[in-house]
């Protein structure tokens, strides 16, 4: 009998999660939005989640064109077509890449300190502090966070994946001599502003929610002492992991997988 | 003043992101002309299309004028036929114009070649809707070598 009282336990407490999560979703970006007070605090945090991002978004983009343009050049070349080097590293970029491997530098980088922020807010008191002096924690300290991560991780995907296609360019034309021309020019004639650019932000805007959403929520929703800050930290960046992988998948099956 | 540098560097990084962006627009997309309102439809029918993907580029020496709209099979005499949207800047190619199916290099994607043809008076110039009558088909390499094949054999 016990197993079963387990079970339900854990179910109830799951879909409780599932609701405090939507609840404090709600109250910070839906229910009366304060815009003036808001935007100062957001360029404040796109200031700590994004431009401070910026550094391993570039350096992981270069490198990451780099070798893909060298892996792609020593298998396309014994085809003789090392001319579409070009658009396989834009499309791989674009496509897949750019908002997947920024989405995960993102929600190392940014979401583990997100929660980790906000876990100890609530470990020393500041949100009750706030709330006693009839400052709603959620508008002031978890709205401008959501928006802030919403609104960075696609620029630095959009910043991630040029910056691969100049390391791209770095290594497949300056180093290996494939011919510039054919780099851009096939690159061009392959890639399509609506089907790969746009699916690829669309794609980051939805990872970007999704981390920023449980970045703050498992900060908000923490135990707070010093394990349960390290324990939302962890769990922050395997869950927003996964999600995103996950999601991937689905978001790929749906723009890419039927023609 | 640290919330004054704040701005400054939240500022920088929203111009790197238009520069990322106007890089992507217009270095790696191909600025089509299917978004250029301005074009009209011609027809050809063809025996064999070999490779041809809607999207292809339609061709003038080179320059590419238009795109490939979309390929019907005629249900009749069971042959393709391809739409093609051309840009009006270019609306002089007399009806005596031929179109070929052709390969950019040897493993290339195909394209379709216009050879615009003479223009004498009576001769008029092809408007939207026009089916163009002197078509070339693709080159399939494998009938090709099948061909070859074939005629050595005879010897």
């Amino acid at each position: 009998m016990n197993w079963l009282i387990n079970i339900g336990a854990h179910t109830l407490e799951r879909i409780a999660t599932v609701g405090r999560a939507s609840h404090m979703l709600f109250a910070a970006i839906i229910a009366k939005p304060q815009p003036l007070k808001l935007i100062p605090l957001t360029i404040k945090q796109i200031y700590v989640v994004g431009v401070q991002s910026l550094l391993i978004v570039v350096v992981s983009g270069l490198f990451i064109g780099m070798v893909m343009a060298l892996q792609g050049y020593t298998i396309l070349v014994g085809y003789g077509a090392e001319g579409s080097l070009g658009p396989m590293v834009a499309l791989s970029l674009l496509r897949e890449l750019g908002p997947v491997v920024t989405a995960l530098l993102f929600a190392g980088r940014a979401g583990s300190a997100l929660t980790a922020e906000i876990g100890l807010m609530k470990a020393t008191e500041q949100l009750s502090s706030l709330e006693m002096m009839a400052v709603d924690p959620l508008r002031r300290v978890i709205a401008p966070r959501l928006w802030a991560g919403i609104i960075s991780m696609p620029m630095l995907a959009l910043i991630f994946s040029a910056v691969g296609i100049l390391g791209g360019h770095l290594v497949g034309v300056d180093w290996l001599g494939v011919d510039a021309g054919s780099y851009w020019s096939i690159m061009q004639s392959t890639v399509d502003w609506d089907k790969d650019v746009l699916n690829g932000i669309i794609k980051s805007i939805v990872f970007a929610f999704v981390i920023t959403w449980i970045a703050t929520f498992k900060g908000y929703d923490s135990v707070p002492t010093s394990e349960g800050i390290s324990k939302a930290t962890t769990e922050t960046v395997v869950f927003s992991s996964l999600a995103v992988l996950g999601l991937d998948f689905i978001l790929t099956a749906l723009m890419f997988g039927i023609e | 003043m640290k919330s004054r540098k704040a701005e400054l560097l939240v500022g920088v990084f929203v111009v790197l992101t238009i520069a990322a962006g106007l890089m992507l627009a217009l270095k790696v997309v191909n600025q089509s002309m299917s978004n250029s309102s301005d074009t009209y439809t011609l027809y050809a029918k063809f025996d064999n299309i070999g490779g041809l993907k809607p999207r292809s580029a339609v061709k003038v020496g080179g320059v590419t004028v238009g795109r490939v709209d979309s390929i019907t099979l005629d249900n009749e005499y069971f042959t393709p036929i391809v739409a093609m949207s051309i840009s009006t800047e270019f609306d002089q190619f007399p009806e005596t114009s031929s179109v070929s199916i052709l390969t950019s290099g040897l493993l290339g994607e195909q394209y379709v070649g216009l050879q615009p043809g003479f223009s004498i008076e009576g001769i008029e110039n092809m408007a939207q809707g026009d089916y163009i009558e002197d078509t070339k088909s693709a080159l399939v390499l494998e009938d090709l070598i099948g061909q070859f094949l074939f005629s050595s054999g005879d010897d």
